[in-house]
């Protein structure tokens, strides 16, 4: 393992500091016989296979991190910009009002949303000699993102694969997470290297299981359909889906209308088709995506918003997946 | 000659942030370009969420090769071919199926659509991307270096999405790909049953974005339900809906997309 030190941070990536801009990374099926190896100093040393060590020695590293954490739970799409990051982060609140320690951990490498969501943005991370610290929300809800490490804001991570993959491994590594009850893993969309590498981290050491998220509408259906494809092939249990942006009530005449409809069913119908457990409806609440903005928190007692049919849904679907992690 | 040499100008419409309506953007400005009578390609670079051959009624057609090792050929949804669509929707068995690659293979693929597939002669190569700034973007760039190349970003309202476009600015700024402008996507909703306009995804962020880094802010486009059924069953929208505010909107964003790129 090589360490790159940037103007941001102490980066450990499985790229060699004179690898050219493409490597696939020395652990790489393809390492040394890649297009991009030629030329390169290592080539002929990984194409020996000489750069693999077998297992990798950082799973049990990353085994006694996580041995403090109850229950760890991916939230996935396939699909982006349904609510994934908007919807861990009430899951969050919403346990942590049932007095649970959690977690959200933001694999979303290059478009962090987390710390803004949770109105933290702008804070730094701090270096113990037990590790990194989580950034604290408030006494029971902490995040680790990359975006705490960038030193602007704006900052383009133009990341190929693998050092997305020796991000993800550092939070889960080098993070002193502690005592927790429920880690909630926010993910990008797709069904690619992060989620590959969660895959590898977490299934080595155990995960609950996946909640999948989705809008009622075909195009987000047909992505989420590979997403429950995707789960299935690696081993990961579905905890199951929920709907978002269900229905829009209008704030003026309450009158109720479908903004993105469902014309194949729905989550419900592709549930039923795949399979998989349907955890419920959101309906699409301005105010959510309001307090995604300014990072605050609708569950909170003073907000005025704590009780309201975006909590109340949220509540049932925390209720249902702590059953499905208590139950196992 | 590789198959991209009698490209005129590559369209990367970008955003950064997932879900702001890149693929409706990228298929109406495509659709709405071959209307002024241009000849587009349109390249669905969203290898694990293809959403374009539903946008497009296409799902049904898949790809064959060019006699003679030609290539691959697009699919032309039009007889006179005026449309050429490619997509790895139609090179996947089923819906179901699932496309789970790390960035070398898909690094490939983009290689091959951009240097195998017989695009022919274009005017304009709309290429669709996944949320972010990685290994799809930076492989696309790379590969069409030296063409005309531009992007048209593409963001909601909120502070959330404009953080990730934000982002996407400077990704253009580093890897040299102008930025033609800013398209604001659901920008609000007007209520079917009593016309108030609420602003489901805050308000504001495309006019912030764009005087922050001196953008030009193409259009804004409100919610309409319409939309989202007709790309979800391969409708045209802009044929049965062509008096709407989208659908002038989208076509006064083709329009400046063909000025900008005349002159560049």
């Amino acid at each position: 393992m090589v360490y790159r030190r940037t103007d941001t941070s102490m980066e450990v990536v499985d790229v060699p500091a004179d690898a050219p801009a493409h490597c696939p990374g020395t652990a790489s099926d393809t390492a040394g016989k890649a297009t991009p190896c030629s030329g390169c100093p290592n080539q002929k040393i990984c194409a020996s296979g000489a750069a693999k060590t077998g297992p990798d020695p950082d799973i049990e590293t990353i085994r006694s991190r996580l041995c403090g954490v109850a229950h760890k739970i991916v939230i996935l799409s396939g699909k982006g910009g349904v609510g994934k990051s908007t919807l861990t982060a009430n899951l969050a609140y919403a346990l942590c009002r049932s007095d649970s320690q959690v977690s959200v951990v933001d694999t979303d490498i290059c478009g962090p949303s987390m710390p803004r969501i949770l109105g933290v943005q702008g804070e730094t991370v701090h270096q113990s000699g037990s590790g990194w610290s989580p950034v604290y929300v408030d006494d029971k809800l902490n995040t680790m993102s990359i975006s705490f490490l960038l030193p602007a804001e704006d900052d383009a991570i133009i990341f190929r694969g693998p050092r997305k993959n020796g991000m993800i491994k550092q939070f889960l590594r080098d993070v002193d997470w502690g005592e927790i009850d429920y880690m909630l893993v926010d993910t990008p969309p797709g069904t690619s290297d992060e989620h590959l590498s969660i895959v590898q981290y977490l299934g080595a050491v155990g995960c609950d299981g996946v909640v999948i998220v989705t809008t009622p509408q075909e195009v987000s259906l047909l992505d989420v359909r590979k997403e429950v494809t995707f789960c299935r092939r690696v081993g990961l249990p579905i905890i199951g889906v929920v709907e978002n942006m269900t229905e829009f009530v209008c704030p003026n005449c309450r009158g109720v209308s479908e903004v993105f409809a469902g014309t194949t069913g729905g989550a419900v119908g592709m549930c039923e088709s795949m399979g998989v457990p349907f955890l419920g409806s959101v309906p699409l609440d301005p105010r959510l995506g309001e307090a995604s903005d300014f990072g605050s928190n609708l569950f909170d007692s003073n907000s005025g918003n704590h009780e309201t049919p975006v909590t109340t849904a949220i509540y049932s679907i925390t209720e249902k997946i702590k059953a499905f992690c208590n139950n196992k | 000659m590789s198959a991209t040499s009698n490209l005129r100008h590559n369209i990367l419409v970008l955003s950064g942030k997932g879900g702001v309506g890149k693929s409706t953007v990228a298929v109406q400005v495509a659709l709405s370009l071959r209307s002024l009578g241009h000849r587009v390609g349109l390249l669905d670079l969203d290898l694990c969420g293809p959403s374009v051959p539903r946008m497009l009624g296409l799902e049904a057609h898949q790809v064959v090769q060019t006699e003679g090792g030609g290539g691959w050929q697009p699919v032309y949804p039009y007889a006179d071919q005026s449309l050429a669509v490619m997509s790895i929707g139609f090179l996947l068995k089923d819906r179901e199926a699932a496309v789970i690659w790390r960035g070398p293979k898909k690094h490939a693929m983009i290689n091959q659509f951009l240097g195998d597939v017989a695009w022919g002669n274009l005017d304009f190569l709309v290429v669709d991307t996944p949320p972010g700034t990685s290994d799809e973007h930076i492989s696309v760039v790379e590969k069409l270096r030296g063409a005309s190349t531009h992007a048209l970003l593409v963001t909601t309202p909120q502070a959330v999405a404009v953080s990730d476009v934000r982002r996407e600015v400077n990704f253009c700024r580093k890897m040299g790909v102008p930025v033609l402008g800013v398209v604001e996507n659901m920008s609000g909703f007007v209520c079917p049953h009593c016309s108030e306009c609420s602003r489901l995804f805050s308000s504001g962020g495309g006019t912030a974005l764009c005087e922050l880094y001196g953008l030009s802010l193409l259009g804004q486009l409100p919610v309409d339900p319409a939309l989202g059924r007709c790309l979800d069953s391969g409708k045209d929208y802009m044929s049965e809906f062509n008096d709407s505010i989208n659908s002038k909107v989208l076509m006064k964003i083709a329009e400046s997309v063909v000025e900008q790129c005349s002159v560049a």
